[in-house]
């Protein structure tokens, strides 16, 4: 909201800068966004002067040769390229030196070999309309000499507002003129829309235009004025600076006078041409399904059947609360007025405006629910200005159709409750002067209790206790509120397990070296077939912003991808990059329950961690590069079971886009599968633009869950435990893991841990052979094992080994 | 044969000089079989002494086993000297390129800025008494709008641009719909805060569809907006300096009444709007207070959600309040410009995160 500051201290001046006045309003709750001037640079040198000879220029056919009574008593002279002027006008005089509004300086000129010194003025020279047809021919009681700025307003400065939706009367200067009543004690002027106008005699209203509500639940109430010998002109110019200082560009006085007096009372009214109201009649109904309309704008728009329209006897004449139609359209011809003020029910207008992508002064206003009072007000302030500026005759009578009117609302507030919710109390009577200030009536209704009547401007907003005691609190002033500390008696501060493993795991893999990343929860349906898992379900946003984040990704590997592609380009091609973030499937269909849904989630949705390592050269002249291969990959997942405290499992298996044979399923110690590891399909590799990569993804929730509680104590320490190292040899084709299963079970409970330290392949082990170094760790609870036991159960791995073709070397 | 005892000095005179004399390890070998072997001299004196007569053996047999110990003593660490510079020697003919690098340190790795940020908030607040709780980012439109005081087709879901899946189910807009989430699950008090994604239908250089949120929540019997001013005080100075100030402003949300945003007094100008040559600070545009969350007390409305649950809007109250993450972390840190929070180059990450 634009208001311009010279509008609205005419209705309320506390005597402020705008710097003072905007950091006023900002402390009581009407965000100032900023303060901008607008018009001329300073109102020096800009003066009313009269036209006493207008003559043509010798050399140019377009300009005239003007002598310009300034009041100096020395006529000066003006060359003026403007059609209209002429002898006897009053008109605005830029003086040399005079700053215009982009911040040039007027100096003396010669135009055709004649001096000119100074500028006869159009509007938008002075930053007040957006006229350059021709000069500015001002009201003739002014006198020459005299600042032009007693006039025109035309060095303002305007606040931009920031309105927040709860409060509609705020986007009018009206309602912000009362803000800064309230907010500064500054006298608050008679509202505009306070007195009426008189009509003029003759036909009623009713007599040549008839209106009916045929579905009440899309306007609570239609009022119509009919004015006659309208003259469709040129406003004044007050009233376009007005209107441009705000934002507006001024069209002609109709149609200036609904945009005015939208601005002042907030409430938006719309001009018919009544000879185009067809048949006299307003009928006031929602649209038929795919009915059709042109707007003002010159859209042929389709309507659905949630529309609230404005018809005539032969079909839609606008939309209401949104935007007139071309039907009805006031021009420079039209002499008969039909003024509306209707008072639409909110949320249809915000459905309507976000149907037809189409949102306007009028939709912004009504959909944030109007009172019914309003439009009446707004009646009277244009009324008065139909008659002043356009010279029309007001027809007798308000066409007011108003099936249910509204009662006005009265609220109980308790002065304890505002101590309780605030922490400090306010006395009484500050609270009557804040709630009468802001246009509350106040009623005492027993003992410290106050019985509030709520002004109909602010009817949508403050409905309950909490409402007024928000409206004490931020009039009073929140800095004079305590600074205390809940007394919390029963609230204590951790983390879940949960939440401290997710920590720990993310430091791990931060301490391996690895970089964190935050990609986008979103992805596109084109990386997950570059991913090869195109047909897999997942969730798919209805209004994506593109294409490219439309899809809901069910994996961090493409984030991670993306990520890595984009250092590559950029010069770092070997990254470690890890995510630590949720991912998103469906979980059947995505239905509401009535109600509350009761804790659950429309999705599955859960947390993953994953990395994605290419190979990273070597550091330094005689160190090692990290290669990214499985193993590099499975260091990770290694590690981060470690910090879980849980044994990972990997066994063969793969994914659509990892290497089928360099991939595993990671499971956990239940046998359930939690992830996987691999290296990248060179396909999907090369589709992000890289050679190679490794990488895991584990569901964190998962492993999670298998992490034990608090370790039970072993003793490890009393007795030493007897290390051996065995090689065993078996064709190579036989997993590591198979071989470890068995030396576990031959080992007996004895055999505490068995753990591949080496492997070898070659000559010495035979052809299709190969050979694991494996640390056996021996211990009993209870004793120190002799040779001969530790020889036993050697004996027994070596003899199981047999029943894989493998053997003991050496 | 000479008196034996001076033949004794004699030996021991000539075996020390000529230990003394020699240069390697391979001649002070020769000495040992020289004067200590099964043919020295000294042996065969030691071995013949039963043949001396009785009065002689004592100080013979003495003198000579002295001066067995002295030449041995004199040859052991004679050997070890020359050793020490026999292997001296060898190594100095080992020598390297001192001057080449040495070993890079292993490459550290980092944490996002907007994991280390959301970590220290929960720090924060984990300190003042509150527990962190998560939500999930696909959810129902009744906790995103209806429960918060948004009914259908209000207003102020105007103020947030939605993804939608279908009419509802959507991306949370914020961190809020576990306010209504946690106050089903566990009755009055609840001190809880609420780190996460969210979700607007807006990019541009100052908005990023995705972006994080802490959200926080204190329900009790007595919560004030004074409390809330004390908890915000206390989380402004942890976050960006013990001498900063924070101060309300009126603003509105549909779940708080009264709804205030919070602002931190300026860290770049302490305040003041100006810098120190009496330029404008641009950080806080001059005005000395920089804007870092939006908060208020739990609107009567949502609590009336959950009354079933222990939260009847007349017997407990309380505040909430919402921030982001990136912003916080902008300010901290100077980071210009939003998108860099989610290009992940590792320029960027590397500068945080340790």
């Amino acid at each position: 909201m634009r208001v311009p500051l010279a509008w609205l201290r005419c209705l309320c001046d506390p005597g402020l800068s705008a710097e003072e006045l905007g950091e006023r309003l900002d402390l009581t709750g009407t965000e100032v966004e900023r303060i901008e001037r607008v018009g001329v640079g300073s109102a020096d040198n800009f003066v009313i002067g009269k036209v006493m000879s207008a003559e043509k220029h010798p050399d140019a056919d377009r300009l005239s040769v003007c002598r310009v009574d300034d009041g100096s008593g020395e006529p000066r002279t003006i060359v003026c390229g403007a059609p209209n002027v002429a002898a006897g006008q009053t008109v605005a005089v830029a003086l040399p030196g005079a700053v215009m509004p982009d911040g040039t300086e007027l100096g003396e000129a010669k135009l055709r070999g004649v001096r000119s010194s100074g500028m006869i003025l159009a509007e938008d020279e002075v930053g007040i309309g957006g006229d350059h047809d021709g000069i500015m021919v001002l009201a003739d009681e002014l006198e020459a000499g005299a600042a032009l700025t007693d006039a025109l307003p035309i060095a303002d400065e305007v606040l931009e507002l920031e309105i927040t939706p709860n409060r509609p009367d705020c986007l009018s200067v009206y309602g912000v003129a009362r803000e800064v009543h309230a907010a500064t004690g500054a006298d608050l002027a008679q509202d505009p829309a306070a007195t009426d106008a008189g009509a003029t005699g003759g036909s009623p209203a009713d007599s040549m235009v008839s209106v009916e509500i045929a579905d009440p639940d899309i306007c609570l109430r239609f009022t119509g004025r009919v004015f006659e010998g309208v003259g469709v002109r040129a406003s004044p110019e007050w009233l376009k600076q007005r209107l441009t200082a705000a934002g507006q560009r001024p069209i002609s006085n109709v149609v200036d006078i609904t945009n005015y007096v939208m601005l002042c009372t907030g409430q938006p009214l719309h001009a018919f041409d009544l000879d185009y109201v067809r048949g006299g009649r307003i009928v006031v109904r929602g649209a038929k399904e795919g009915e059709q309309m042109v707007t003002l704008d010159g859209v042929e728009r389709t309507l659905g059947a949630d529309v609230a329209l404005v018809c005539d006897a032969d079909g839609p004449s606008g939309i209401a609360g949104v935007m007139g139609g071309q039907v009805s359209e006031v021009s420079g011809a039209t002499s008969r007025v039909l003024m509306e003020a209707a008072t639409w029910v909110g949320p249809n207008i915000l459905r309507t405006s976000k149907a037809l992508g189409l949102r306007t002064e009028a939709s912004a206003r009504f959909e944030k629910q109007l009172h019914p009072e309003l439009a009446l007000a707004a009646q009277r302030l244009a009324a008065k200005l139909m008659v002043d500026l356009c010279g029309a005759r007001m027809a007798p009578g308000t066409i007011d159709v108003y099936p249910s009117p509204a009662k006005p609302r009265v609220v109980a507030l308790r002065l304890d409750r505002i101590e309780q919710l605030l922490g400090a109390r306010v006395p009484e009577k500050v609270v009557r002067r804040i709630l009468e200030a802001l246009g509350f009536e106040v009623q005492s209704a027993g003992d410290a209790l106050l019985e509030v009547t709520v002004p109909t401007w602010r009817d949508a907003d403050v409905q309950r206790e909490a409402d007024l005691i928000e409206e004490v609190a931020r009039i009073h002033g929140l800095e004079k509120l305590p600074i205390t500390l809940p007394a919390r008696e029963r609230a204590v501060g951790r983390l879940t397990p949960r939440q401290r493993l997710r920590r720990r795991s993310e430091d791990t893999l931060r301490d391996r070296g690895m970089h964190e990343v935050v990609g986008w929860s979103f992805t596109s349906p084109q990386a997950l077939e570059r991913l090869r898992i195109g047909d897999a379900p997942s969730l798919v946003l209805a209004n994506p912003l593109s294409e490219d984040g439309s899809v809901m990704r069910s994996l961090l590997l493409p984030g991670l991808l993306d990520a890595a592609a984009h250092n590559r380009a950029r010069g770092a091609g070997g990254v470690g990059l890890f995510e630590s973030a949720h991912v998103y499937a469906p979980d059947g269909p995505l239905d509401a329950p009535e109600g509350s849904p009761g804790g659950l989630a429309p999705a599955a949705e859960r947390h993953h961690l994953a990395a994605l390592l290419t190979p990273v050269a070597p550091g330094g002249w005689r160190s090692q590069g990290r290669p990214a291969d499985f193993y590099a990959a499975k260091g990770l997942v290694d590690a981060l079971g470690a910090t879980a405290g849980v044994e990972l499992v990997a066994e063969p298996g793969s994914r659509p886009f990892l290497h089928p044979g360099r991939s595993a399923a990671v499971l956990a110690p239940d046998g359930g599968e939690i992830g996987w590891i691999g290296e990248l399909h060179p396909l999907v590799a090369g589709a992000w633009d890289l050679e190679e990569a490794a990488a895991f993804e584990l569901d964190f929730d998962a492993l999670s869950e298998a992490a034990p509680g608090p370790a039970a104590y072993r003793d490890l320490t009393s007795l030493p435990a007897v290390l051996q190292d065995i090689a065993v040899v078996t064709p190579e084709e036989v997993s590591a893991a198979t071989i470890l299963a068995l030396v576990r079970e031959a080992g007996g409970e004895l055999l505490i841990s068995a753990r591949v330290f080496d492997v070898y392949a070659g000559e010495q082990v035979g052809e299709g052979n190969r050979s694991l170094a494996i640390r056996l760790e021996f211990r009993a609870a209870d004793r120190t094992l002799t040779d001969d036991e530790v020889a036993a159960r050697r004996d027994a791995i070596e003899s199981a080994l047999g029943s894989i073709g493998g053997r003991l070397r050496g | 044969m000479p008196e034996a005892p001076a033949r004794l000095t004699e030996i021991r005179g000539e075996g020390e000089a000529a230990i003394e004399a020699a240069g390697s390890a391979a001649e002070l070998e020769e000495l040992r079989v020289r004067y200590l072997g099964r043919k020295a001299e000294l042996t065969q004196m030691l071995r013949s002494i039963g043949e001396l007569p009785p009065q002689q053996r004592g100080p013979v047999g003495k003198g000579a086993n002295e001066v067995k110990r002295a030449l041995e003593g004199l040859l052991d660490s004679r050997t070890s000297a020359l050793a020490a510079s026999e292997l001296d020697e060898r190594l100095r003919t080992d020598a390297i390129d001192v001057t080449l690098p040495g070993d890079p340190p292993a490459a550290p790795g980092h944490l996002h800025l907007i994991t280390e940020t959301r970590r220290e908030i929960e720090d924060v607040f984990l300190g003042l008494g509150f527990s962190v709780a998560e939500g999930p980012e696909v959810e129902f439109d009744y906790y995103n709008f209806t429960a918060l005081n948004h009914p259908p087709d209000h207003p102020a879901r105007m103020l947030a641009d939605t993804f939608y899946f279908t009419d509802e189910v959507l991306l949370r807009t914020h961190t809020s719909p576990m306010q209504v989430r946690a106050m089903e699950e566990t009755e009055p008090p609840i001190y809880i805060i609420v780190p996460g994604k969210v979700y607007r239908r807006d990019s541009d250089a100052t908005h990023t569809p995705m972006f994080h949120q802490v959200e926080g929540l204190a329900v009790d019997d007595d919560i004030t907006l004074g409390d809330l001013q004390g908890v915000l005080l206390e989380f402004a100075r942890a976050i960006f300096g013990a001498e900063r100030d924070i101060r309300l402003r009126p603003h509105y949300f549909p779940f708080t009444e009264p709804s205030v945003e919070v602002d931190v007094s300026c860290f770049a100008c302490n305040g003041t709007g100006t810098l120190d040559r009496g330029a404008r600070c641009n950080l806080c545009k001059g005005s000395g207070w920089i804007e870092i969350l939006g908060s208020g007390m739990v609107d009567p409305n949502v609590l009336g959600f959950v009354a079933h649950n222990g939260y009847d809007p007349e017997r407990v109250q309380g505040f909430a309040f919402g921030m982001g993450i990136e912003r916080i972390a902008m300010l901290r840190h100077g980071v210009p410009d939003l998108r860099l929070f989610f290009e992940n180059d590792v320029r960027f990450l590397e500068q945080f995160g340790r």
